[in-house]
């Protein structure tokens, strides 16, 4: 797969937009999730009025082979719905957490989908023959009188308009506390993990009504409660093992062979800090948003408020990469952790030969970060740049006093529009960025 | 003389402190904006991270109030309807259920009727 940035040959243009242009964006409307399935033919969001989407890549058109096909809407349901849990006063939203892909198995798809306390397993499957000529009801459904039949006939399958239908296959339910972070399909295909702020949680896909406990972090007395869960993920070809990060800023990888309950690590991925530079922001600003395994299991990815990090799996004292996203917001900390956005989690996401690193950040901007060469690039999901394939233009945060012409300064950024969630197709250079109720997609320019 | 050594060196010392300070100021400005925070809000505790923090975090979405209240607001709500309501009962005794939410307040917890723009 070609670099990502900076190189002669290669671009990033605009390929869609899906969602609503004015200016009120409903809260509903706010894209939680978004994930690529594991051919990338399909791609699901999640928002937070509980609404799943599916958009599916159409064939590329014979007549204009430099094009890539485009994702349109294949499948949409309503997948959670606001609940409110009257024993503990606790209101549960219906915001879709993540969304998982299961591997493909046979012609139907299957996802899990989260809020902060249900899993919920679909099955989204086509339906292209109907049986006609049914011997005890009429084609549109009446029940023929029993009496009036005189001879019998077999029903024939005959072709019907494709219709997609998603049916909630398992429940998961009653298994967390506190508000699950993560889902993770494991690579034996037949278990999942799910974790929260306190404990982590492995499942059987067939099986609703058990899970294990395989971390359990909360103290005895919550007084003593120093940090939670962040996020966990299984490791991509070693089913035995997962990790999940802190709000420490710690990174604890555990191999589920050498106990049931994994509350001891096998290893621990901590990067030393300065203490002189230690300030009231240290630890808020290192809490890790997001852990990713490298497609190849050896490397894995963590994005604290500031930068991400690439581990090598065998050396846990420290990062073997580091890149900053936006370090000008440094000087800044005071008022972003007025306005809460200090909080903000960022998720981050490799491409799919490991080459390249994408995540988000204010503004709409989004940064992609090339590991070979070292080069990075900031881009804008933004209306004014979308016209059809236009070719995306690398932005500039200037930091200095000067600001140059094209550069857009600190103070003047948009810090409610927040790219969260972005993703990268698994084979292709197409990606997926949501901003805010907005779902873009981007691809690159075949020369 | 190990007087005057010693005063020498308070000062070389102190022109050395002087110089960290200087950088600490210079190199870290998470420490400038940290005094910045500190400035505008003096009770805020020295738990950097901190389980107060953690905790809020843990109890999002509470309500805060408990099914007794509600119950008791809902039926408040309900006498004040009935025409032969006496003033004592619904206006004159204590106000428990006031400040927490009643069945009107809450905002309406209804799913997502509407299909997501997405998809349109």
């Amino acid at each position: 797969m070609a670099g990502v940035a900076g190189g002669n040959d290669f671009q990033w243009c605009f390929s869609q937009v899906k969602g609503a242009i004015d200016e009120d964006v409903a809260e509903a409307d706010i894209i939680s999730t978004v994930e690529f399935n594991h051919s990338g033919e399909l791609l699901a969001t999640g928002d937070k009025g509980g609404r799943v989407v599916i958009f599916q890549h159409e064939q590329e058109c014979k007549n204009r082979p430099n094009l890539r096909g485009e994702y349109n809407v294949y499948s949409t349901f309503q997948s959670h719905e606001p609940e409110f849990d009257y024993l503990k006063s606790l209101e549960i939203e219906e915001k879709i957490n993540k969304i998982r892909w299961l591997p493909q198995q046979n012609s139907a798809h299957f996802l899990l989908s989260t809020n902060d306390k249900t899993i919920k397993l679909w099955k989204i499957g086509e339906r292209d023959k109907r049986a006609e000529g049914y011997n005890l009801k009429d084609e549109d459904g009446r029940l023929r009188d029993p009496f009036r039949i005189t001879s019998l006939r077999v029903p024939v399958l005959m072709p019907m308009d494709l219709m997609v239908e998603a049916s909630p296959r398992r429940v998961f339910a009653n298994a967390h506390t506190y508000h699950i972070n993560s889902i993770s399909v494991n690579s034996d295909h037949q278990t999942y993990l799910s974790a929260d702020d306190l404990r982590i949680n492995l499942w059987h896909l067939e099986i609703t009504d058990r899970s294990f406990n395989i971390v359990d972090i909360k103290p005895a007395n919550m007084e003593e409660l120093t940090e939670v869960i962040t996020a966990a993920e299984c490791h991509p070809n070693q089913c035995n093992v997962f990790v999940y990060s802190s709000s420490k800023g710690t990174i604890r990888l555990c191999d589920m062979r050498t106990a049931a309950l994994c509350d001891r690590h096998t290893k621990f991925f901590e990067e030393p800090e300065d203490p002189s530079s230690r300030s009231f922001f240290s630890e808020i600003i290192s809490s890790i948003s997001d852990v990713k395994f490298s497609h190849s299991g050896r490397y894995m990815m963590t994005r604290d408020y500031l930068s991400v990090k690439v581990w090598d799996l065998n050396m846990e004292n420290r990062p073997v990469e580091t890149y900053q996203v936006h370090e000008y917001l440094r000087s800044k900390l005071c008022s972003l952790y007025e306005n809460d956005c200090i909080f903000d989690k960022f998720e981050c996401c490799w491409n799919g030969s490991d080459s390249a690193i994408m995540t988000g950040s204010y503004n709409n901007f989004f940064r992609m970060f090339d590991r070979n060469t070292r080069k990075d690039i900031t881009l804008e999901a933004s209306r004014e740049s979308s016209k059809p394939r236009a070719t995306l233009k690398p932005r500039k945060v200037s930091t200095g006093g000067k600001r140059k012409k094209d550069e857009i300064s600190v103070d003047s950024l948009d810090f409610n529009k927040k790219i969260l969630h972005t993703a990268w197709h698994p084979k292709e250079n197409v990606i997926a960025v949501a901003a805010t109720n907005n779902l873009y997609t981007f691809q690159d320019k075949i020369n | 003389m190990s007087e005057e050594i010693e005063g020498t060196k308070t000062t070389e010392e102190t022109v050395v402190n002087d110089q960290n300070e200087m950088d600490d100021k210079v190199i870290s400005p998470e420490k400038v904006e940290e005094a910045k925070l500190k400035a505008r809000y003096p009770n805020l505790g020295h738990k950097p991270g901190g389980s107060d923090l953690l905790r809020k975090r843990l109890t999002k979405g509470q309500k805060y109030f408990d099914s007794g209240d509600y119950n008791m607001a809902k039926a408040k709500v309900k006498n004040k309807q009935l025409p032969a309501a006496t003033s004592e009962k619904s206006g004159g005794g204590e106000i428990t259920g006031d400040h927490i939410p009643t069945p009107q307040d809450l905002p309406q917890r209804k799913p997502s009727l509407v299909a997501s723009k997405l998809a349109g």
